[in-house]
């Protein structure tokens, strides 16, 4: 079994022009930026959730809040393989309640993350309203999770991983589709 | 690739990056405990069973705690030291624990090894919350987490160690701990609690007699509770011991300036510590109870989280003679 790179989805300049047009969509639905912020997934929707906060604050002059969850402990498939994963704090310096949070991650698939991020932002409070951003949505939902913010949709097969690169993180700046081939 | 921990029994046999693990471990539990709702799922289903043979509230009551908020459930045995033979009772004390199926243990016994002994047995992760006079791995690494978080690193600093040393497995398992970092260790005490074979128990270790000369220098104090049973093991008078040993604020001046204070509990307030030092800004006490419910996540949350689904076979249980 080998993994095999099969396209590019999007380029370095491409990610940039899809976070500056979901940056702008979100103030934009939600009325401004009154109580607006933004939750990164550990690990790339951190980055994410930072450029975004940075170019709303370019554009519109306001710091938005940004917290990270970390959803390790909050997983539903924990204690069927093996050693535990190493667990992380989350780091969320401001209160959830009555915050509209958008919740950022780079790709949404069976929704089982948003699922377990949801879980642990309740356990932090209540907030108003919570939505969803993400830079890729690729299928295959198993829970009745939706994104409201999309960057691109892709269709995919189940053997086919969206794999995406970020500088922050990867070195490296795109997203690819690969497949696992036998 | 750190080697899989599947029991914690000691902190002699752990690896410096073992520890580490551990400590960095315990940092998402010391924020959860901030978090309005302290409840998880993710152990839920699990049955942790807290076989305490010796008496304790604090530490058994952090244990279920900890696995409370994991969502597990706990099984609570409490039992007096049974006056058959040792061996004896801890194996019919295992075959109960095995009836009930738990997936998890915690342990406390009055026996040196008795952790050791069951884990070998039972075919489920153990957790060593204190044997006889052997170790108390939980206390070393949350007093360990304690000082990291107060001074940033656990390397190249010193540390006393002041008070009934022989009998206390506290110290045993802080010695081990400190000296793999590189920690210099001074042991201080009256002479028949701190024997001279104690500076063998881990390199950069040393023995001095006078609790002046044991200060001077200190970065860190861990002041050992006086079990007074012992007062009288030979007889020391609980006056005398506070006249040379009782860790006060003149005595706390001696160290270097800002050394911390720990002590793993219950203080005596009055004979090992003054009052003004255990509730002084130096003093970590608090801390000290807040990090055993991190630390005691962190552990329950990768050794019974973590259990293979199928465990390995326990020994069968040798026949009674």
């Amino acid at each position: 079994m080998r993994v095999v790179e099969k396209r590019q989805l999007l380029s370095a300049e491409e990610i940039s022009r899809t976070l500056q047009r979901l940056a702008h969509e979100i103030v934009e639905k939600s009325g401004g930026t009154k109580d607006l912020a933004l939750i990164g997934v550990r690990r790339r929707g951190v980055p994410l959730s930072e450029r975004l906060a940075k170019t709303v604050k370019d554009f519109s002059g306001v710091d938005i809040p940004v917290g990270t969850i970390d959803i390790t402990l909050y997983r539903d498939d924990l204690s069927t393989v093996g050693p535990q994963p190493v667990v992380h704090s989350n780091e969320i310096s401001f209160s959830v309640d009555d915050r509209d949070l958008v919740i950022v991650d780079d790709v949404l698939y069976t929704g089982r993350t948003v699922r377990a991020a949801m879980n642990g932002l309740f356990d932090l409070g209540r907030p108003k309203r919570i939505r969803l951003c993400v830079l890729i949505d690729r299928g295959h939902r198993e829970m009745p999770i939706e994104a409201t913010f999309i960057g691109n949709s892709v269709q995919t097969s189940d053997t086919e991983i969206v794999e995406v690169h970020l500088k922050e993180i990867d070195g490296d700046e795109r997203v690819v589709l690969v497949d696992r081939v036998p | 690739m750190l080697q899989r921990l599947e029991h914690l029994l000691g902190i002699e046999d752990l690896t410096r990056e073992q520890i580490s693990f551990i400590l960095d471990q315990a940092k998402p539990f010391q924020e959860f405990q901030r978090h309005p709702l302290k409840k998880l799922a993710t152990l839920r289903g699990k049955t942790v069973a807290i076989a305490f043979f010796e008496n304790s509230t604090r530490t058994r009551i952090s244990f279920s705690t900890a696995a409370a908020r994991l969502g597990a459930d706990t099984m609570n045995l409490q039992a007096e030291a049974s006056s058959l033979k040792k061996g004896e009772s801890l194996l019919d004390t295992v075959r109960t624990l095995e009836a009930m199926r738990p997936d998890g243990l915690v342990i406390r016994h009055s026996s040196s090894g008795a952790p050791e002994f069951v884990a070998d047995r039972l075919g489920v992760p153990v957790i060593n919350a204190g044997d006889g006079t052997h170790e108390h791995p939980t206390q070393a690494l949350l007093d360990a987490l304690t000082i990291r978080d107060r001074k940033g690193h656990l390397e190249g600093w010193n540390l006393t160690i002041l008070g009934d040393v022989l009998h206390s497995r506290v110290a045993r398992s802080n010695v081990h701990l400190l000296s793999k970092f590189g920690v210099r260790i001074t042991l201080c005490g009256p002479a028949m609690w701190v024997p001279r074979e104690l500076e063998t128990l881990a390199p950069n270790v040393r023995r001095v007699t006078r609790v002046e000369e044991a200060l001077d220098g200190a970065d860190v104090i861990i002041a050992l509770r006086v079990q007074t049973e012992r007062l009288h093991e030979p007889a020391l008078a609980a006056e005398e011991y506070i006249l040379r040993y009782q860790l006060t604020p003149q005595r706390l001046q001696l160290a270097r300036p800002g050394a911390l204070v720990l002590h793993p509990g219950p203080m005596i307030r009055g004979l090992e510590i003054d009052g003004a030092v255990a509730d002084g800004p130096q003093s970590c006490v608090l801390e000290q109870v807040a990090n055993g419910l991190a630390i005691r996540m962190a552990l329950l949350y990768h050794l019974v989280g973590g259990a293979a689904v199928e465990p390995p076979p326990a020994k069968p249980p040798e026949k009674a003679q």
